[in-house]
């Protein structure tokens, strides 16, 4: 039964011909098998305390450990909240537990979700399933993993620059970053708030829809979710006809990886071929996301993360000299080196003297970014670019590098930028470059502002037509 | 630089790069904002990381951006109310039970002046 997608799992529990328990306990087993280091906190006696589920009706889910759970350990990959135990849960969650999904365990993800390799975990990176040397992205690694790795059905995550999906796209996996405010962010602990969103990472498009439908909507705990304005619905279309796909050859003319490049052109051809019309596009501040992103994201996480300071929750050293020097030797100790350098960069950008010429500069050009966007919707209904620079690359290949790590989000961060949705569908395998066994490469499209409905439709014509069915090795299909 | 993935060959020449290097004195100023306790080494490495990554980001200092407004949310909002109803909040035993040190009710920390 660990086969079945969410939404076959859904249908054939509404028919009768699923035990709800039995399917669920069927994967609590398989989530205990895991040697990814995907989870850090598994719901071993299916109880959860304040986060149980009565009567299971919909598939288990895992939860990226940034999602506040009662009673619950919420690390958000950090030392600094080690043990903390929140006492209240996020909206997110707290929608799955009333739509009836138990909650199989916390997922893994860099520290605060600063990273695109959950390499910045403090509790250890998550390993790739399809090649155990590789990284499964990030910083949703562990939510990608356990889907991609056959340990959970479906799961949870957040995206500030693509950290949903980048990690979908090394995993081989669907995963969607909603348009901002269609889903909550009450609970989920903020890295930068005017970019981070929740969304599902799932094995294809219909339990993207299907997770979607159940997590959207506005929230009085979160003055900036607004939901959608239609509930998503389960698409089904089966052709491109009359829709217009563009190409922002400004990103893609960055595109040197052989193998991500020969993939991304072959899934051109197959939206030809359902009728779909191709062009391109300029989008001529795209490029400079990813200088804008680095100013805008450390600079509101600096902000974000001075909460974490030994008074109110999570670890405290340095109590035996002044409050500083408690404050000063807490952040020392409870911070990785990726925190500490995005808090510094962005103290820096937003400190006397230095705050017009980056914050303000980077901001401008977050207008520049969306108004592009805005020009190329007036004539296609979607821009498409390979999700990611490369296939999963080797653990520890770029930790020495911040530079050519950030650069693993130069095709999502425009989107996350102009707060638009935009999704990743496993697109076909590619050989990585220096060679190994062929890894997935992800496709990305993005639509207009609360177009979702749009972007899942066409989402689905195109997997069909691309049948993506490989498996890490030990991993059945669905 | 990183031999795989197409990192290194993103590196974009198209605006004329600022070259600003951050010193050590800046880095233990910002740190002192920040509120983060660095060790030497530390400093001496947040010096490079933070010159690297500045470089880059100088790129977008050489646009013209003048007349553009400043985006700092993207989605058009009205200002949200509430009616103004008291409502349940976390009890205090409850909000208090993560700290560190919590005594007779309150976070306690230790003295803002050294003894």
């Amino acid at each position: 039964m660990l086969e079945l997608t969410a939404v076959e799992a859904h249908e054939a529990m509404a028919a009768g011909e699923l035990d709800a328990g039995e399917y669920a306990e069927a994967w609590s087993k398989a989530a205990a098998g895991d040697d990814l280091n995907a989870y850090l906190w598994r719901n071993e006696d299916g109880d959860g305390g304040a986060i149980a589920v009565d009567r299971p009706s919909i598939a288990p889910i895992a939860v990226k450990d940034i999602f506040c759970t009662e009673g619950v350990p919420t690390t958000a990959g950090s030392r600094i909240l080690d043990g903390y135990r929140p006492p209240y849960t996020a909206t997110a969650v707290q929608r799955l537990i009333e739509a009836g999904a138990p909650i199989l365990g916390k997922t893994n993800m860099d520290e605060f979700a600063m990273g695109s390799s959950n390499e910045n975990s403090a509790y250890g990176p998550v390993l790739n399933p399809w090649d155990r040397t590789r990284v499964p992205g990030g910083s949703s690694g562990g939510s990608a993993a356990v889907v991609g790795g056959g340990l959970a059905p479906w799961a949870i995550g957040t995206d500030t620059g693509g950290s949903i999906r980048q990690p979908a796209a090394l995993c081989g996996i669907v995963g969607l970053k909603p348009t901002y405010g269609a889903i909550s962010r009450y609970g989920m602990i903020a890295f930068a708030s005017s970019l981070d969103q929740c969304g599902p990472l799932t094995r294809d498009v219909r339990d993207a829809a299907l997770l979607l439908a159940i997590l959207q909507g506005a929230d009085p705990c979160d003055s900036t979710s607004v939901g959608l304005r239609q509930a998503p619905q389960l698409p089904d279309r089966e052709d491109l006809k009359g829709l217009r796909f563009a190409v922002p050859s400004d990103l893609t003319e960055h595109v040197f990886d052989a193998g991500v490049r020969q993939v991304f052109e072959a899934t051109l051809e197959k939206i030809e071929a359902l009728g779909g019309e191709l062009g391109e596009v300029s989008l001529p501040h795209a490029e400079h996301g990813i200088s804008a992103y680095y100013v805008i994201a450390p600079a509101e996480a600096s902000s974000n993360l001075a909460r974490y300071d030994g008074v109110r929750y999570g670890m405290r050293a340095g109590a035996d000299g002044d409050l500083i020097q408690m404050y000063e030797k807490t952040r020392a100790e409870g911070f990785g080196a990726e925190v500490k350098r995005r808090i510094m960069l962005g103290t820096y950008a937003l400190s006397s003297g230095y705050y017009d010429a980056y914050y303000g500069q980077a901001q401008k050009v977050r207008t520049k970014i969306a108004a592009d966007f805005r020009t190329a919707f007036e004539e296609f209904d979607f821009v498409v670019t390979p999700t990611s620079p490369s296939v999963a690359f080797g653990l520890g290949e770029k930790t020495a590098d911040p530079l050519a790590m950030y650069l693993n989000d130069f095709f999502t961060v425009p989107m996350s930028l102009a707060g638009i949705p935009a999704i990743s569908i496993p697109a076909g395998l590619s050989e990585p470059e220096g060679g190994g066994p062929r890894l997935p490469v992800g496709f990305q499209i993005a639509a207009p502002a609360f177009a979702e409905q749009g972007l899942l439709d066409a989402s689905y014509a195109l997997e069909q037509a691309i049948g993506f069915d490989a498996r890490p090795q030990g991993v059945r299909g669905g | 630089m990183a031999s795989g993935g197409g990192a290194a060959r993103l590196d974009l020449e198209t605006a004329p790069r600022i070259r600003r290097v951050i010193d050590r004195e800046q880095v233990l100023h910002v740190a002192r904002l920040a509120r983060l306790g660095l060790t030497d080494a530390e400093v001496e490495t947040m010096a490079g990381e933070l010159s690297g990554i500045l470089e880059h980001v100088d790129r977008i200092a050489a646009l013209d951006l003048d007349d553009v407004e400043p985006t700092s949310h993207v989605v058009e909002l009205e200002n949200v109310l509430r009616a103004d109803v008291p409502h349940e909040s976390l009890p205090k035993d409850v909000a208090l039970a993560s700290a560190p040190d919590p005594v007779d009710g309150a976070f306690r920390v230790p003295s803002p002046q050294a003894e």
